[in-house]
């Protein structure tokens, strides 16, 4: 583009035919990117429409070649059968007993660790800073074999509370996107307050944390996406099936040589809807999240 | 909480106010010091010790020295895993930076409905991996599975897809860039914080396109590569939901990657000695190749938009 405006301007000469060219060749440059985006778009969404498709297949349309793109009439049967062949509802709340403490655990521990990183000057708290960002760095398996043994001598094996207790410790990540935040706070405010006798509780309390709403909403929301949709932790902690959860509960389909696929694809599109309904109205604060933690950290 | 308040007003008159604040500090962080000890540094030594021993639960450990590691370097399907795991990774990482790169390149220019296209690729992340893996499965079922039907359309016999061992590993890789949205995010900001006066700069000395790209847009956003490059690496040494959810580690052990080796021998076998020698051979690998990452970026990351 700006080479054909640069040679444009070297040569003069049939100026009507150069622009004419300047113009195809700066709408190509244009379209092509747009279709390119949307053909994009349409690939990404593929995997959603083959499964929302089978999940409204009769059983005798799931295994056709070619297949049925658009199985019509829908077979909404599907929704009922397949939520009542596995323990649908049952796996449900087994996930929000472990995803509610989860995400109170997961905003009071970190909320208050960010605090410490970020607003209270002190000699090594850099360098504590540095070791609690390193540790996102080591491989979860390398920790995973002592912790199984580990929760097993306290007797917590089969219970839900190794997937609860180690969200009221803080994690790296969330303690990071919370201290980021925190520092763009103006340090003005906490000394005003404690001018006048508020102490650092008091401070977090009332002027941090009523600010900080949007971040709160977006690390809920990470911690309440990554319990429901953890598979290795209930995996290796959980023992019974009436205890699963629904990540886990899933692949009750595929305990068959031939799964019935319009069930499993059923059920499966009940499990991801609630998490692209969450996604589509907390839009903002999570792609804001997730670029916090890139580049700019 | 209670800890907190208490260190700041029990705290003695007598402590300099450099010592008060940095208790007052630790209190804080205390929730985040108590879980390192407990769930990061009590792990990982005690993972080091079992290491050294022979170890299945029922039993107490019994010390054998280095002899779980002498095991695993004549141990045949260690090394298989080992190889599986490198061929993922060595493939799957570069291509999903190229990948997330080309799309956030494409989605960062103006154009009706980019949101909903943003949003359309980023979406899979937030989908369960048991989700992905059934969805995908199914999408790659030989006879009956969309991807053969569309290949059928054109006039090409797919393959089996995870039925085979030589396509169930770059199925599985296929399948991860369909997961490359938070990388396409990160590139997006991060081609967002070019300076539109270095385009311009560059238009002026009479650069194209393919100039700019490789003379300005590529090196400000190296930063977001050593990011996606690492974060990458250590996600894909640890592959394992989706091998074992969708091809058991086969056909043929063609997918048994690492991290599922590691998982079978702790908690199928039951020889966790053998397990947690593994999981230090992977921390000294990760280890090895991240220190080596950040070593090498200092000759081809390009700070100076943040200096």
């Amino acid at each position: 583009m700006a080479e054909a405006q640069l040679a444009g301007n070297r040569a003069p000469g049939s100026v009507a035919k150069r622009r004419r060219r300047r113009g195809v060749i700066q709408w190509v440059g244009a379209v092509i990117p747009v279709l390119l985006a949307y053909l994009l778009g349409a690939a990404f969404f593929t995997p959603f429409f083959w499964m929302v498709s089978t999940a409204l297949k009769f059983p005798e349309q799931t295994f056709l070649t070619p297949p049925k793109w658009i199985p019509w009439p829908p077979n909404w049967q599907n929704f009922p059968d397949a939520l009542s062949y596995i323990p649908f509802w049952t796996y449900t709340l087994n996930t929000m007993k472990i995803a509610v403490p989860a995400v109170i655990g997961t905003i009071l521990s970190c909320t208050l660790v960010a605090y410490g990183f970020a607003r209270i000057k002190a000699p090594g708290r850099d360098l504590l800073f540095g070791i609690c960002l390193s540790t996102m760095m080591v491989p979860w398996a390398v920790t995973m074999v002592p912790m199984f043994i580990m929760f097993k001598q306290l007797g917590w094996y089969g219970t839900y509370l190794p997937l609860i207790v180690p969200h009221f410790f803080g994690s790296a990540y969330y303690i990071f996107l919370f201290r980021q935040f925190f520092m763009t706070i103006p340090m003005e405010l906490s000394d005003a307050a404690v001018v006048d006798g508020c102490s650092q509780l008091g401070i977090l309390g009332r002027i941090i944390l009523p600010s900080a709403k949007p971040i709160i909403v977006t690390v809920a929301l990470f911690t309440f996406n990554g319990v429901w949709s953890d598979y290795l932790g209930p995996l290796i902690f959980i023992t019974r099936r009436e205890q699963y959860t629904l990540a886990l509960g899933l692949t009750h389909f595929l305990d068959f040589q031939t799964p019935l696929w319009n069930l499993a694809m059923a059920a499966t599109t009940v499990a991801v809807i609630p998490v692209l309904l969450m996604f589509m109205l907390a839009q903002r604060s999570f792609i804001e999240g997730i670029t916090l933690t890139g580049v700019k950290g | 909480m209670a800890v907190a308040a208490g260190t700041r007003t029990r705290a003695p008159r007598t402590l300099t106010p450099k010592t008060r604040s940095f208790l007052t500090m630790l209190a804080f962080i205390s929730p985040w010091l108590i879980g390192f000890l407990w769930f990061f540094i009590y792990p990982t030594l005690s993972s080091l010790y079992y290491s050294l021993t022979e170890y299945n639960i029922l039993q107490s450990a019994k010390w054998i020295g280095l002899e779980n590691y002498a095991d695993l370097m004549h141990d045949r399907a260690f090394w298989n895993s080992l190889g599986n795991t490198v061929y993922y990774t060595v493939i799957s990482v570069p291509l999903n930076i190229v990948v997330a790169f080309t799309i956030a390149a494409i989605l960062n220019r103006p154009m009706p409905a980019r949101a909903l296209m943003r949003t359309l690729v980023y979406v899979p992340v937030v989908v369960p991996i048991t989700a992905t893996a059934m969805i995908w499965m199914w999408l790659f079922n030989a006879n009956w599975g969309m991807l053969n039907a569309l290949l059928d359309l054109v006039g090409i016999k797919g393959p089996a897809w995870l039925g085979s061992p030589s396509w169930s590993k770059p199925s599985l890789i296929f399948m991860q860039t369909w997961l490359v949205g938070g990388s396409i995010l990160i590139y997006l900001a991060a081609l967002q914080d070019v300076p539109r006066s270095l385009y311009e700069a560059a238009e002026v000395d009479g650069a194209n396109a393919l100039h700019k790209l490789l003379n300005v847009t590529i090196p400000m956003v190296t930063p977001a590569f050593l990011f996606s490059l690492l974060t990458g690496l250590i996600g894909a040494f640890q592959v394992f939901a989706t091998a074992w959810i969708m091809t058991n580690g086969g056909p043929v052990k063609s997918t048994e990657f690492y991290v599922y080796y590691l998982y079978m021998n702790g908690f199928r076998f039951f020889r966790m000695g053998y397990a947690s020698a593994m999981a230090w051979l992977l921390f000294g690998l990760v280890l090895i190749v991240s220190f080596f990452t950040f070593r090498t970026s200092a000759r081809w990351v390009y700070y100076g938009g943040q200096s």
